[in-house]
């Protein structure tokens, strides 16, 4: 085995990277050890220091204009591991992190558990299951080796499984297992791909990969196992089933994690594996063909959502559609006639950040929404935007986010990735993104409509809803509006750690 | 045909079977026992690549039999997660199917 190029070394602060991965694992075990009715309490100082430790990563990745690394027990790879936070790892952090916490805001009123004595379930397992998926996101963030994010992967599965099906009905389990079927060949899809890279190259390192890889059999089948698989847990067209009836049929603020957070982690996964183990390697065939599928997602993700009756469904499909947004990154940022690099992929990146807070906030005003009004029939959702106006429009704004009117996020990213079209040439895919802007505009207009309309009978609240999670849903919402902003600073933090141009263009 | 390249067959095989019973099975149990087989393919291969990739002098590389160690406690817990999912499927209502004919939320609507 060649030695290792001394390349890396543990910066200044990497150790705050272990501390990112073992604070959340810290807090499962401690709300194993005093129980659970202590679960509560201990994510809320966890997730918040969390998000302290990811800001402090971002502030010190975005000034010293360098990646933050670290090398565990000082073993060097090949055969030890490292932690690295580039640009796009500290910039995900930060953002997965804020929504995990307001989520946590959100879900103090239904999975609160101080005011009871004895401890139940489904706290219990959310707050823990809470905590895996912050710790497990980001290990996947920062794993600089893909054994390690295979193991990162599964821990992320099997956090977010047991949330699809936290109140235990039937059609929840199945929602659940179905979403573990998929998920667990997705993960063995990877393993595959795993074991034929190490036989060929003799390291996972990501670095060392990236200077060894070449083009050959072997890599091309595990490059498409692994995307296949990855493909399969990120719900992309046409392995979108699992998505819709696990994130509708889950609780509010579980949907919001599925939705917002969990399907990042796969992503980011293969936007590591094409851009920073394998650069340079996708072909042009390859990359028009995971656009075309990124294609199809946002047209029929947005048509079934046009077509549903039930207002979680609406934003599941949403979600569907959303993603494929995602994956036009790969024809708009691989295109190797042109080194365009940096614009799509902070399109991207931005777009998954941006989907993250106003599908977060959408699906909690849905919660809200279904807690006053006992169903959530977007036929019979008229007078709701007098009761609940706040939360309407927090439903609102993260709806104008998804369409991509400005100064939203969601405007910022589609505005990237269609100048990323003119650049390269690819006017088809400017269709698309448009075209899906219209079809979502659609829906939210549908929704909003009937929301503002005046009831069919007086209305009748169930319960009333908690001013704080309103407030939840609307951070957030403003959060993604608000996003458009970055423009102005900190979005060339995406480009730390990047290279200027790919070496393997020029073989 | 030396023995590491019966193996790395033999590994291939059991991940065609194993994704083949993954995908047609409509019985969950199935699927699962489909995954196990799948995965013993992939673990074969690990340690097939751990004996072809050995250095003169040792009988194996550790690197592949430590991960393929790993994988399995993985695919162990992914195995008793499902089998606990799927007994409280058959608990809730009397038959573990995933099919989307009884509950029908998602797919009964995208399909019509």
């Amino acid at each position: 085995m060649p030695a290792a190029t001394a390349l890396e070394a543990t910066t200044a602060d990497g150790a705050l990277l272990v501390l990112a991965i073992i604070l959340p694992v810290i807090g499962i075990l401690l709300s194993f050890v005093l129980g659970g009715r202590y679960a509560e309490r201990i994510a809320g100082i966890l997730l918040p220091a969390g998000l302290g430790v990811a800001c402090i990563v971002f502030l010190k990745a975005w000034h010293s204009e360098k990646s933050l690394s670290y090398i565990v027990g000082n073993w060097q790879p090949p055969l030890g591991i490292t932690l690295c936070a580039d640009g796009l790892s500290v910039a995900m952090m930060v953002a997965m992190a804020i929504v995990i916490c307001l989520i946590g805001v959100f879900a103090h009123a239904n999975f609160g558990s101080r005011a009871v004595s004895v401890e139940t379930r489904a706290p219990m397992v959310f707050w823990v299951m809470l905590m895996a998926i912050s710790g497990a996101m980001n290990m996947i963030f920062i794993s600089g080796d893909l054994f390690t994010l295979y193991v990162a992967l599964e821990l992320l599965t099997f956090a977010a499984v047991p949330l699809v099906c936290l109140d235990g009905r039937a059609e929840t389990l199945q929602a659940a297992l179905r979403y573990l079927l998929f998920a667990l060949l997705g993960s063995i899809l990877y393993l595959i791909g795993t074991a034929l890279l190490y036989g060929s190259y003799g390291t996972l390192d990501i670095v060392l990969m990236s200077q060894r890889v070449h083009l050959e059999p072997a890599t091309l089948a595990a490059a498409t196992l692994m995307t296949v698989g990855l493909f399969a847990k990120t719900a992309l067209f046409p392995l979108h089933l699992w998505l819709p009836p696990a994130h509708a049929g889950a609780p509010a603020a579980a949907s919001a994690v599925l939705s917002a957070v969990v399907v990042k982690g796969s992503f980011f996964l293969i936007v590591r594996l094409w851009f920073d183990v394998m650069p340079g390697l996708l072909s042009v065939a390859g990359a028009q063909l995971v656009g075309a599928l990124g294609a199809s997602a946002i047209i029929c993700g947005n048509v079934v959502a046009l077509r549903q009756r039930r207002l979680k469904l609406l934003i599941a499909y949403s979600t569907v559609a959303q993603i494929g947004y995602l994956f036009l990154i790969f024809p708009l940022a691989a295109d190797p006639l042109h080194l365009q690099y940096g614009d799509a992929l902070t399109g991207g990146m931005l777009q998954a950040i941006s989907h993250a807070t106003a599908k977060a906030a959408m699906f909690m005003a849905a919660g809200l929404v279904y807690a006053s009004l006992g169903h959530d029939e977007i036929s019979e959702l008229g007078g709701i935007a007098r009761a609940l106006p706040m939360t309407m429009f927090a439903f609102g704004l993260g709806g104008v986010c998804l369409i991509g009117l400005p100064p939203t996020g969601g405007f910022l990213a589609k505005w990237l990735l269609l100048e990323a079209t003119v650049a390269t040439a690819q006017w088809w895919w400017a269709i698309v993104i448009i075209a899906g802007g219209l079809l979502t505009s659609a829906y939210v207009f549908i929704v909003l409509s009937r929301a503002m309309g005046a009831p069919s009978e007086p209305l009748t609240l169930h319960a009333a809803v908690p001013k704080y999670q309103e407030v939840a849903a609307l951070g957030l919402a403003l959060l993604s509006v608000l996003l458009g902003l970055v423009a102005l600073g900190p979005i060339d933090v995406l480009q730390v750690g990047r290279p200027e141009a790919p070496m393997a263009w020029l073989r | 045909m030396n023995a590491a390249t019966l193996f790395g067959l033999c590994g291939a095989a059991l991940v065609g079977i194993g994704l083949y019973g993954l995908i047609t099975n409509p019985e969950p149990l199935r699927k699962i026992l489909a995954f196990n087989l799948l995965g013993g393919g992939v673990f074969l291969l690990f340690g097939v690549i751990a004996r072809r990739a050995a250095v003169a002098g040792l009988g194996g590389d550790p690197v592949p039999q430590a991960m393929v160690i790993t994988a399995i406690v993985v695919a162990f817990a992914a195995t008793a997660m499902a089998i606990a999912l799927v007994q409280r499927l058959g608990d809730e209502t009397g038959r573990a199917s995933i099919s989307s004919d009884s509950s029908g939320t998602g797919d009964g609507e995208e399909k019509s």
